[in-house]
């Protein structure tokens, strides 16, 4: 940061910020990650994060939050793609937002009650013939319901990104002859995958350290990381163990920011799109 | 650029004003002038009536707040930063906040209506003498089933869970404790067994419970038992019973085998603001009145003998919930194991989860 | 601009029923006199009464409403200005670096979060409460909008900012009338994010709360114990309709009054 001489005194609070709530929390659950359960300095947390446990869960946990971010982008792409095209497109999007301003505990509540034996979506599924099904408690409905609360989070980066794409581009496209799709597949998609980046980060990774709907949508036949962590700091109380964790999924961030930021030096280092 | 210094200066206002509507309920609201105690307690288990009812007795005015786990719980208190002055914990955590030295004896001379409880619930072995903890209401670990659902099918033996028959049928409370503990009861083995032996044998054994196992869940068993969702739970005496309230299909069982004995408990922390209006209200809720109103209204287990006497028969009579002392002999009570086995508890139960995905 | 073709307005329709559905399936038990969120009984109006009654509850609410505006606006403002010198940060490193860390406090659980947040207000001897809350709150609202900022900064054309150096404009100038109009859907969107953000939290809130200051996700969490009682879903109700209100009310307002909406239309 030293390298921007001309540094101006409104990053100073953003800095703070960084200072005080991400690097000294880092440092701290660093620092406990080497810590057992007497609080003497041990490696055995990183030794029992390999594992079998703790690997399967790694591995199923990446699984489920891949499922979640491929569909909520399949669902949300199309969704902010013709919010763009409507005619009160900021009221559309802000309609979108709203239903995550109920309480998540109270919406897990009205699914278990939707998805159970004798709610609605069964009874839907009797009157066309089929069920009733278990459709709590199942992977389907993890996911669904998972999907559920973050289609927001990314369709709001991904409107933002279309809504950006000057029109006249796309006329461009049409005049010189190309049809719908290579307009969509040449001009639009290239243009709103920074917006679809900033979703991927919203939901990826937030989607590996789901932990309440977990209990009560999964019934705890799916354990994520973030079920593993929260057990481990407030049932177990071993926030050695917690920690080590966590910064496995620090880590696993990292690696997916260093991913996705590769791709984007290209186009916008220099604050220019192609 | 204008419309956004509109807006934040909108949501200034909104907020200062509500921020004066807040001051203002807040103090039309106190009646202080015996001071202020502030109550940590479980969610919905005291009926809300006698706070009020307490407030206007000794003008002592009440901030109640709630905590879902014995272990959040604890770090609250444990951090610091905070002035509870009476908390609700089980057992376990009284041994262990008792161990961290974060309780305030109890001055059993301030305390007169302690007469009132049966003297079985005293001097228990996590807290000898009551030095430190009063006790609040207790029960047991047991299973709850809908006969209506099963086919003639009954529970004597925790080996029930098993019959092929039940498949996808049974709902498991979401407490490693609770669960390797019926593991190791099945068994023939303690609940407080710290033999990684027996604890991998419960585990294992656990594990071909696989393809009956429905859900593991929390406070949602209730609702989930209510609507006929699953036949079979494995959950806390209380539970049941608040089952019971609107389903009364619903019967509950403590296998032969045994099975977990338990105790909430009032306790003082260490961090107390107000030591005195502590005591008074956990005097205010041993009164035999008193304890059998909150006992109607939470549903679980008084310790209360004059309460007991005053509530209906038919409820206090029932040997599921009130099983007499005989009964009692089978069940045990957890041990504080200590982090490290409880660590080892968690992680099989973990194990125990993971096996069960798909 | 084209008209929306049959399917997508199916698509979007479908979209809309199912985001609302467990909404509507909440503000529907409202009205059950059978007390659970099961069976419907009847018609009964007493939940909305117990609302208003509960004095508590009602502080409660507003405490939640004032803690997720200031600190929806204190972290806008924080991580606008963070964004934009992200964006404008030369070295391409330290800007990587800086994202990273940035985005840390999104990806982390929300429980390590707030463990390790009451660990350091203990540490520094902030009091628990209001204060504790409001800043781990801003806290982490703050990479949320950063994330949402971003993109369009990025899209912003370096030529844009040149030619208005070139006018003769002073960087307050750049600032407040090149930039911030330019990237306002974000900020926006960003505020909006940072609202949802923290009305729904719990495990942060949870940790870094001290006695005398509670939010409703703490209360309906805790209440889970015994069952959410059906008055917490008349609350939600009343705070859906209040919220739609004000939302459909504002933006009618404001097409009328002709100008861009409160979301800040793409057009500058």
């Amino acid at each position: 940061m030293k390298d921007n001489p001309s540094r101006p005194f409104y990053l100073v609070p953003y800095y703070l910020w960084i200072a005080l709530f991400v690097i000294a929390p880092i440092t701290l659950i660093f620092y406990f990650s080497f810590l057992d359960l007497t609080g003497a300095f041990t490696l055995e947390n990183y030794q029992n994060f390999f594992s079998s446990v703790y690997l399967r869960m790694t591995l199923s946990s990446f699984w489920y939050a891949f499922l979640i971010t491929l569909i909520t982008i399949l669902i949300a792409y199309p969704t902010a793609y013709w919010l763009t095209k409507t005619k009160h497109k900021q009221l559309w999007l802000l309609l979108i937002i709203i239903p995550s301003w109920i309480n998540l505990l109270l919406k897990a509540y009205a699914f278990i009650g939707i998805f159970g034996l004798y709610g609605p979506a069964n009874k839907l599924l009797q009157t066309l013939g089929a069920g009733p099904w278990q459709i709590l408690f199942t992977d389907f409905s993890f996911i669904f319901v998972s999907v559920y609360i973050f289609i927001p989070f990314m369709v709001l980066p991904i409107f933002n990104s279309l809504d950006k794409i000057n029109p006249a581009l796309i006329d461009a496209s049409r005049d010189l002859g190309a049809s719908s799709f290579t307009t969509f597949r040449r001009v639009i998609f290239p243009l709103a995958i920074n917006g679809v980046k900033s979703g991927v980060q919203a939901v990826f990774i937030p989607a590996l350290s789901l932990f309440v709907i977990t209990r009560l949508i999964a019934g705890n036949k799916v354990i994520t990381l973030g079920t593993a962590i929260e057990q481990q700091f407030l049932v177990t109380q071993n926030w050695g163990m917690g920690s080590t964790i966590a910064m496995f999924l620090i880590l696993f961030m990292i690696i997916i920011m260093m991913l996705t930021g590769q791709k984007e030096k290209g186009g916008s280092y220099n604050g220019k799109t192609k | 650029m204008k419309e956004i210094v509109r807006a934040a200066i909108a949501i200034l206002l909104v907020s200062a004003i509500l921020l004066y509507a807040v001051n203002a309920l807040e103090k039309s609201s106190a009646t202080t002038d015996g001071g202020t105690i502030s109550v940590y307690n479980w969610g919905e288990y005291i009926d809300p009536e006698l706070i009020d009812q307490f407030e206007a007795e000794t003008n002592i005015s009440v901030i109640y707040e709630t905590f879902d786990s014995n272990e959040s719980m604890m770090t609250k208190i444990e951090q610091g930063g905070t002035t509870y002055d009476v908390a609700m914990p089980s057992e376990y955590a009284i041994e262990k906040m008792k161990e961290n030295d974060l309780l305030h004896p109890i001055d059993h001379e301030l305390i007169p209506n302690l007469e009132n409880i049966d003297p079985y619930f005293l001097d228990l072995p996590f807290d000898p003498g009551n030095e430190y903890s009063i006790p609040y209401f207790w029960g047991t670990v047991g299973i709850a089933f809908n006969p209506t659902l099963l086919e003639g099918q009954t529970f004597e033996s925790w080996d029930d869970l098993w019959n092929p028959t039940l498949e996808q049928e049974v709902i498991l409370v979401d407490s490693a404790r609770e669960v390797i503990g019926m593991g190791l009861n099945s068994l023939g083995y303690s609940l407080n067994s710290t033999d990684l032996g027996e604890l991998r044998e419960a585990t294992d054994k656990l594990k071909t419970m696989g393809p009956n196992v429905k859900a593991i869940i929390g406070d949602e068993i209730v609702e989930m038992m209510r609507r006929e969702e699953a036949a079979v739970a494995v959950t806390w005496s209380g539970q049941a019973a608040d089952m019971m309230w609107i389903n009364e299909d619903i019967d509950y069982v403590v296998p032969k085998e045994g099975s977990n004995l338990w105790f909430d408990n009032m306790i003082i922390p260490k961090t107390a603001g107000n030591v005195e209006g502590a005591h008074a209200f956990i005097n205010f809720m041993l009164d035999p009145e008193v304890a059998a109103q909150n006992a109607d209204y939470v549903g679980y287990s008084t310790p209360n003998e004059q309460a007991v006497a005053l509530m209906d028969p038919e409820v206090t009579g029932d040997e599921r919930f009130y099983p007499p002392e005989e009964l009692r002999e089978r069940l045990e009570v957890y041990e504080n194991l200590g982090l490290e086995m409880l660590g080892t508890y968690n992680e099989l139960f973990l194990e125990f989860k993971m096996d069960m995905e798909n | 601009m084209a008209k929306l073709s049959k399917p997508a307005k199916i698509y979007l329709a479908l979209v809309f029923a199912i985001l609302y559905a467990p909404i509507f399936y909440l503000i529907f038990y409202s009205f059950n006199s059978g007390g659970t969120m099961s069976s419907f009984e009847g018609f009964t109006l007493e939940h909305y009464a117990a609302v208003f009654n509960d004095t508590r509850l009602l502080i409660i609410l507003m405490n939640t409403v004032i803690v997720a505006l200031l600190s929806s606006l204190i972290s806008t403002a924080i991580g606008v200005l963070g964004a934009i010198g992200i964006v404008f940060l030369r070295n391409r490193k330290t800007r990587n670096a800086v994202l990273s860390l940035n985005t840390i406090l999104i990806v982390s659980p929300d429980v390590i979060i707030g463990a390790s947040f009451l660990i350091l207000f203990t540490m520094i001897g902030v009091k628990l409460g209001f204060a504790s809350v409001l800043i781990s709150h801003i806290a982490f609202s703050i990479p949320i909008v950063v994330i949402m900022v971003l993109p369009k900064l990025q899209e912003m054309s370096h030529s844009l900012i040149d030619a208005a150096t070139d006018l003769g404009a002073s960087k307050r100038d750049i600032l407040t009338r090149v930039i911030i109009p330019y990237i306002k859907p974000g900020i926006f969107a960003g505020f909006f994010l940072a609202l949802t953000y923290s009305l729904d939290d719990f495990a942060v809130t949870f940790f870094v709360t001290g006695n005398g200051f509670s939010t409703l996700s703490i209360e309906i969490y805790s209440m889970a114990r015994a069952g959410i009682t059906l008055t917490i879903n008349a609350l939600s109700a009343l705070i859906f309709a209040v919220t739609l209100g004000l939302v459909l009310g504002y933006y009618f307002f404001t097409q009328r009054a002709g100008q861009s909406p409160g979301t800040g239309g793409a057009k500058v």
